[in-house]
C-alpha cells in the first residue's frame, strides 16, 4: 500500500487513526502524571478513552467498506518499517477492547479511590493509560516483535496496577504475576526471535509467506512450542493459570474488571494471530496436534475451573476460577479447528468480557461498601444493596447462560459447532459444566438473599450511583446482546471466515 | 381495552413491578384484585383465536403469544383463577407474597400462549422461580428447606423440557410448540419435563411436600397454575399417547390410599389433586374429541373447586393456626359459612350432578368406554368413589364435624368469604349450565351429561361410597386421624437404594461388605479427592509457590517440543 503522506494535517486525519489510536492513549500518560490533579486527570483519561473509542469504532467501519487497512508507522513500508494492521477481528478486538474501558473508568473513578492511596493516584492513572495502550498495541500492530514490545507494555503496567491495591497481599500477588508473565512473554520473544532466525523478518504477513519454504522444520516446531507455551500462560490456559485467581482478588476492584474482560481476551488474540496468519492452520492444526492438546486442557479447564469455584469463599476468587472455566470454553472452541468453532470461541471471548466485567463490577460495589468480598460476609446483602447484588444475579444468569443473555447464545453456537465437528461430547460437557456454574452462582444468591445479615455486621447502605450506572450498563449488554443474537455472530463469523483465509 | 396482540402476562409483569414499588397496600391490592379483571374481560371481548406474533431470536422463528380455542381457555381460566387468589389475599400485607403471585400467574399465562418451545421454557422456569416464594413466604426454616426441594425438582423440570427442545430442534429444524407425539429422545424429555410439574407418579413427591407448607393464600396459588400449566401443555402436545392413559389411571388411584390415612388436611388436598389431574391425564392420553374436552373442561373445573378447598382449609388455618385432622372438629359452629362453602367445593370434586365437576368428569368416563378401555373404566370409577372418601366427605368432616376439639372461633374475612362465594357460585353455575363452559371447549361434540345412564351411576356411586363410609365410622373401622408421618415414594430415594442393597446383603454378609466397600467408598472417594483437590486448601485451589508454577510451564514447554519432535 502506498504510505499515505507523512505530515498529518486535518483532512487526512482520518488515514492516521490507526496510529493514533495506539499514540494517543501513550502520550497522555505520561501528560497525566505531570497534572497531578486527580480530576482533571481522569477526565483527560476519560475523554482519551471515549475518543479511541470513536476511532476503533471508524476503524471498522472502514474495515467493513474497504477490507483490510495497512498502515505503514512513520512512512517506512512494511516489511522493514512496522505496519499496523486491522482486519475483521482485530477491528472488532479495538472495540471491545475501547468499549469496556469507556465503561469501566467511570467506575474506577469512584472505586479506586477507595481502593487505592491517593497519593498514588496519578501513577495509577498513568499505568492505566499504558496498560490500555499497550492492550490496543498488541491487537493492532502486524509486526510479530512490535507485539512483544506492546506486551510488556501493557504486563508492565498491570503488575503496577494490581500492586496499587491497598491489600498487601496484592503486591505478593502482582510478583507472582511479574515472573510468570515475564516467563511468558521471554517464551513469546524465543519464539519470535527463532522465527527471525528462520527468516529474516518479523513483519507477520511476510512470515507467513516465507515460512512454508522453511526446511529446518524442528527449529519451525520449536518456535511454536514456545509462542504457545507462552500465549497459554499469558490467557492462563489450566494449568498455566495459577497465576491468576490472585492477581485478580487482591488487585484493586476496578482494574479486576478491566483487566479480567480484556487481558486475557488479548493473549488469546495473539494466540489466534500466530496459529491462523503466521503458522497457518495447516500447520498448527495439521503438523502440529495441537487441536486434541488444546481440547484437553480446555476441557479439564471447564471443569476444574468451576469446581474450584464452588468451593471458593472470596468472591473474586471465585470468578477468576470461573475465569479460568470460561477461558477453557473459548479455547475448546477454537481446538475444534472449523471456521464455526473458532467463530464460536471468538464469540465467547466478547460476551464473556462482557460477563466477567459486569460481575467483577458488581464485586467491586460490594468491596466499595463492605471492604471485603469474602462470601459469609455478603449475608442479607440483597436487602440492603439491591441493585448491586440484582445485577450480580444478571451477570450470573448470562454466566450459567440461560436463554435471553449472552452467555447462552455463545454456549449455543459452541454447542452447535461441536456437533457440527462431530464430537458429540462437547455440547455435553458444555451443558454438565454449566451446571457448576448454577451451583456457584447460586451460593452468592443464596447468601445474599436467603440468609440473614451477620449480627456483628453493620448495614451498608446501597452503592453510590457512579458504580451502580456502568455496572448496569455491562447488564444491559448482556441481555441486549443476548436477545439481539445474531449482531456479534455475524461479526465474528466474517472475521473467522477472514482468519482462516477465507476471504 | 388495549392493543390485541399484547400478550397477557405484560399487564401482570406490569402490575408486578407496581406492587414492587408502590408504599401503600391499599395501592397493591387493587391492583392485584385489578389486572385480572382488566385483563380477562380484555382476552375475552378482544381476543379471537388465531392470533400470532413472531419475534426473531438468532436464526429461530419464535412465537410469543398464540392464541386458539385451547389456550384461550386456559387463559380465561387463570385470569379467573389470579382474580379470586388476589380477592382471597387481599389482606396479606406482605409484599414478596402480592410480587410473587402475580409474577407467577404472568408466567402461567405466558406459558400457555406461547408458540414455541423455548418462550415455553422461559415461562415454565418462570413458574418455578416466582411460586417458591409462596413457599418460603411462611418463613420458617421447614418451608425454607421444602421451597430448596421444591425448587430443585422444578428447575430439574426445566432443565429438562430445554434439553429436549433443542434436541427436537436439532431433528426438525422447528421449536414449534405443537403436537409431538412420543418419538425420540427429545420428546420423552419433554414428557418427562411436563410430568414433573403434572405430578405423574414417583415424580409427584414435590407436590405433596410443598403444598403443604405453602402460607394459606400461597397454597391457592399454588394449586391453580403449575400443574394445570402442565395438563395445558400435554394436551397440545401428547395428545393420545396410550401411555398416558395408564399413567393417568395410576395417578387416579394411588393417591387416595395415601389421603384417606393422611392428617394434613391440606395434604389430603394435595393428594386429590393428583387424583383429579390422573383424570386429565387419562382423557389426554384417550385423545378422542370427547375425551380432550373433557380433560382441558376438567382442568377448568379443578382449578376452581380445588381452589375453593385450598381457601376453605387455608381459612381453617388461618382462623385456628391448625391443619391437622386429629387437632380439628365441630367448626361448624363458628364458622357456618365456611363450613357451607366447603361442602360446595367438595360436592363438586365428588362430581354431584349439578355441581361442576360432574359435568367435566363424565366425559372421560364416556370417552373411556367409547374406546373401550373397560378396565380403566372401572379403575377410574374406583378412584371416583375415592374421591367422595377423602375429598368430598373427609375434608369437611372432619374439619367441621367430628368430636368437638375444644377451638372457637369465628368466619374469615369478608375478602376470603368473598372469593370463596364467588368460586363456589361458578362450580353450581358450571355444573347446572354446562353448556356455557362446553361453548368454550376445543371440540364441539354435542355431548350432554345430563342423561340418565350417568345421572343415576354416579348418584348410586356417591350413595354406596357414602354409605361405605359411614358403615366404617359406626364400625369404628375407618383409619383414625393420627398425628403420624405418611412415606411416600420419597422413601424409595432416601432410603430403598441402600435397603435393597441391605436385601440383598441379607443374602450374604459378603455382598453387603462389597457394597460398603465399594460404592459408599467411592462416593467419600470422590468427595475426598474433590475437597482435596478443589477445596479451599486444595491442590488446585491454593496459592502455589511461583517455583511449582514454573516446573508446570516447563512441563508444558517440554510436551510441545517433544510432540513437535515426534
Amino acid at each position: 500500500m502506498s504510505a499515505p503522506s507523512t505530515a498529518i494535517t486535518l483532512a487526512n486525519l482520518a488515514t492516521h487513526y490507526p496510529a493514533l489510536q495506539i499514540v494517543l492513549p501513550l502520550v497522555t500518560a505520561p501528560l497525566v502524571v505531570l497534572l497531578r490533579g486527580t480530576r482533571l486527570v481522569w477526565l483527560i483519561a476519560f475523554a482519551v478513552t471515549l475518543a479511541c473509542l470513536g476511532i476503533a469504532v471508524d476503524l471498522y467501519a472502514q474495515v467493513l467498506q474497504q477490507g483490510e487497512i495497512s498502515y505503514a508507522m512513520g512512512g517506512w513500508a512494511p516489511p522493514v518499517g512496522i505496519e499496523y494492521r486491522v482486519d475483521r477481528f482485530n477491528g472488532l478486538m479495538l472495540i471491545l477492547i475501547c468499549a469496556i474501558a469507556a465503561v469501566v473508568l467511570p467506575f474506577a473513578r469512584t472505586s479506586v479511590e477507595k481502593e487505592v492511596a491517593d497519593n498514588r493516584l496519578s501513577l495509577f492513572w498513568a499505568a492505566w493509560l499504558l496498560c490500555f495502550t499497550g492492550l490496543l498495541g498488541i491487537v493492532i500492530t502486524g509486526d510479530a516483535f512490535n507485539v512483544f514490545v506492546f506486551l510488556e507494555v501493557s504486563s508492565l503496567s498491570t503488575y503496577a496496577l494490581i500492586a496499587c491495591a491497598r491489600d498487601r497481599r496484592a503486591l505478593t500477588s502482582a510478583f507472582q504475576y511479574l515472573i510468570m508473565g515475564t516467563i511468558g512473554a521471554t517464551f513469546i520473544l524465543i519464539g519470535i526471535g527463532l522465527l527471525y532466525m528462520l527468516t529474516g523478518t518479523l513483519n507477520m504477513a511476510d512470515l507467513a509467506e516465507r515460512l512454508p519454504a522453511v526446511t529446518q522444520a524442528r527449529t519451525l516446531n520449536a518456535a511454536f512450542g514456545f509462542i504457545v507455551v507462552g500465549c497459554s500462560l499469558k490467557l492462563a490456559l489450566f494449568p498455566l493459570h495459577l497465576w491468576m485467581p490472585n492477581a485478580y482478588a487482591f488487585a484493586p476492584s476496578a482494574v479486576t474488571a478491566f483487566i479480567a474482560a480484556t487481558a486475557t481476551k488479548v493473549s488469546i488474540y495473539v494466540m489466534l494471530r500466530f496459529f491462523y496468519t503466521v503458522f497457518g492452520a495447516e500447520f498448527s492444526f495439521g503438523s502440529m496436534p495441537l487441536g486434541e492438546v488444546l481440547m484437553t486442557l480446555s476441557i479439564i479447564a471447564m471443569f476444574s475451573g468451576s469446581l474450584v469455584a464452588i468451593y471458593e469463599r472470596n468472591v473474586k476468587r471465585m470468578l477468576a476460577y470461573s475465569s479460568v472455566a470460561q477461558i477453557g470454553y473459548i479455547t475448546l472452541g477454537i481446538s475444534l479447528a472449523t471456521t464455526s468453532g473458532l467463530a464460536a470461541g471468538m464469540l465467547h471471548l466478547i460476551n464473556h468480557a462482557m460477563i466477567k466485567a459486569g460481575l467483577f463490577m458488581a464485586m467491586g460495589a460490594v468491596v466499595y461498601r463492605l471492604g471485603s468480598c469474602r462470601l459469609d460476609q455478603l449475608s442479607g446483602l440483597g436487602k440492603q444493596m439491591p441493585w448491586t447484588m440484582a445485577a450480580f444475579v444478571a451477570g450470573g444468569l448470562s454466566l450459567i447462560g440461560v436463554p435471553l443473555t449472552t452467555g447462552f447464545v455463545s454456549k449455543w453456537h459452541l454447542a452447535s459447532a461441536g456437533f457440527g465437528a462431530g464430537l458429540p461430547l462437547v455440547p455435553v460437557a458444555i451443558l454438565a459444566s454449566s451446571l457448576l456454574a448454577v451451583i456457584y452462582v447460586w451460593k452468592v444468591i443464596e447468601t445474599a438473599y436467603l440468609r440473614a445479615p451477620l449480627e456483628n455486621a453493620t448495614p451498608v447502605k446501597e452503592a453510590p450511583i457512579s458504580l451502580l450506572i456502568p455496572m448496569w450498563i455491562m447488564v444491559a449488554a448482556n441481555f441486549g446482546f443476548g436477545i439481539q443474537g445474531t449482531v456479534i455472530w455475524q461479526a465474528v463469523q466474517q472475521a473467522a471466515v477472514q482468519l482462516t483465509g477465507g476471504v | 381495552m388495549w392493543a390485541a396482540d399484547l400478550p397477557p402476562y405484560i399487564p401482570f409483569f406490569a402490575a408486578a413491578l407496581v406492587m414492587a414499588l408502590a408504599r401503600s397496600h391499599a395501592l397493591r391490592a387493587a391492583v392485584g384484585v385489578l389486572v385480572p379483571v382488566l385483563g380477562g374481560l380484555h382476552l375475552w371481548f378482544d381476543v379471537a383465536p388465531g392470533l400470532t406474533t413472531y419475534r426473531t431470536l438468532f436464526d429461530m422463528q419464535l412465537m410469543p403469544f398464540r392464541t386458539d380455542q385451547l389456550s384461550l381457555l386456559f387463559g380465561y381460566l387463570f385470569h379467573i383463577a389470579a382474580f379470586i387468589g388476589m380477592l382471597y389475599a387481599l389482606h396479606v400485607r406482605d409484599r414478596v407474597q402480592q410480587v410473587a403471585a402475580m409474577l407467577y400467574a404472568g408466567s402461567a399465562l405466558g406459558a400457555v400462549f406461547a408458540g414455541d418451545l423455548l418462550t415455553l421454557f422461559l415461562f415454565w422456569e418462570g413458574l418455578a422461580l416466582t411460586s417458591v416464594f409462596l413457599i418460603w413466604a411462611r418463613r420458617s426454616q421447614t418451608s425454607f428447606k421444602t421451597g430448596q426441594r421444591y425448587l430443585i425438582i422444578q428447575v430439574l423440570s426445566g432443565v429438562l423440557l430445554l434439553a429436549g427442545s433443542l434436541m427436537i430442534y436439532r431433528d426438525t429444524g422447528s421449536l414449534a410448540f405443537n403436537h409431538i407425539g412420543l418419538d425420540g429422545v427429545g420428546s420423552w424429555l419433554i414428557l418427562i419435563a411436563f410430568g414433573i410439574k403434572a405430578g405423574f407418579p414417583g415424580l409427584h413427591t414435590w407436590l405433596t411436600d410443598s403444598y403443604p407448607e405453602g402460607t394459606p393464600t400461597g397454597t391457592v396459588f399454588l394449586s391453580a397454575f403449575t400443574t394445570k400449566v402442565s395438563v395445558y401443555a400435554m394436551a397440545r402436545s401428547f395428545p393420545g399417547t396410550e401411555l398416558l392413559i395408564y399413567v393417568g389411571a395410576t395417578m387416579a388411584c394411588f393417591p387416595i390410599f395415601f389421603a384417606v390415612i393422611e392428617n394434613d388436611l391440606r395434604r389430603v388436598l394435595a393428594y386429590s389433586m393428583i387424583n383429579q389431574i390422573g383424570f386429565m391425564v387419562c382423557g389426554i392420553g384417550i385423545g378422542t374429541e370427547l375425551a380432550l374436552n373433557g380433560a382441558v373442561a376438567h382442568a377448568f373445573n379443578d382449578v376452581i373447586f380445588k381452589g375453593l378447598l385450598f381457601m376453605s382449609m387455608g381459612a381453617v388455618l388461618q382462623m385456628t393456626g391448625k391443619i391437622n385432622g386429629s387437632d380439628l372438629g365441630h367448626l361448624y359452629k363458628t364458622m357456618p359459612k365456611t363450613t357451607l362453602l366447603c361442602i360446595v367445593g367438595a360436592a363438586s370434586i365428588s362430581a354431584f350432578p349439578l355441581f361442576s365437576g360432574f359435568v367435566s368428569k363424565s366425559m372421560v368416563m364416556a370417552a373411556l368406554l367409547e374406546t373401550h378401555h373397560e378396565w380403566v373404566w372401572l379403575a377410574m370409577l374406583f378412584a371416583a368413589a375415592g374421591v367422595f372418601h377423602h375429598a368430598g366427605i373427609k375434608i369437611p368432616y372432619f374439619a367441621f364435624f367430628a368430636h368437638d376439639s375444644g377451638i372457637r372461633t369465628q368466619d374469615p374475612p369478608w375478602n376470603m368469604l368473598l372469593a370463596m362465594t364467588f368460586s363456589a357460585v361458578l362450580c353450581v353455575f358450571i355444573g347446572s349450565y354446562p353448556a356455557v363452559l362446553y361453548g368454550l371447549l376445543p371440540y364441539d361434540t354435542g355431548y350432554s351429561p345430563y342423561d340418565a345412564t350417568h345421572v343415576l351411576t354416579q348418584t348410586q356411586l356417591l350413595f354406596f361410597s357414602a354409605g361405605a363410609f359411614v358403615w366404617l365410622q359406626m364400625k369404628g373401622l375407618y383409619p383414625p386421624e393420627l398425628r403420624s408421618v405418611n412415606l411416600d415414594v420419597e422413601w424409595f430415594y432416601r432410603k430403598a437404594a441402600p435397603a435393597a442393597l441391605g436385601f440383598a446383603a441379607s443374602i450374604g454378609k459378603p455382598l453387603q461388605f462389597a457394597w460398603r466397600f465399594m460404592v459408599s467408598g467411592l462416593i467419600d472417594k470422590i468427595t475426598d479427592w474433590l475437597n482435596s483437590h478443589h477445596g479451599m486448601e486444595g491442590t488446585l485451589a491454593r496459592t502455589w509457590p511461583i517455583g511449582s508454577m514454573v516446573l508446570w510451564v516447563s512441563i508444558m514447554l517440554a510436551a510441545y517440543l517433544l510432540l513437535g519432535y515426534v
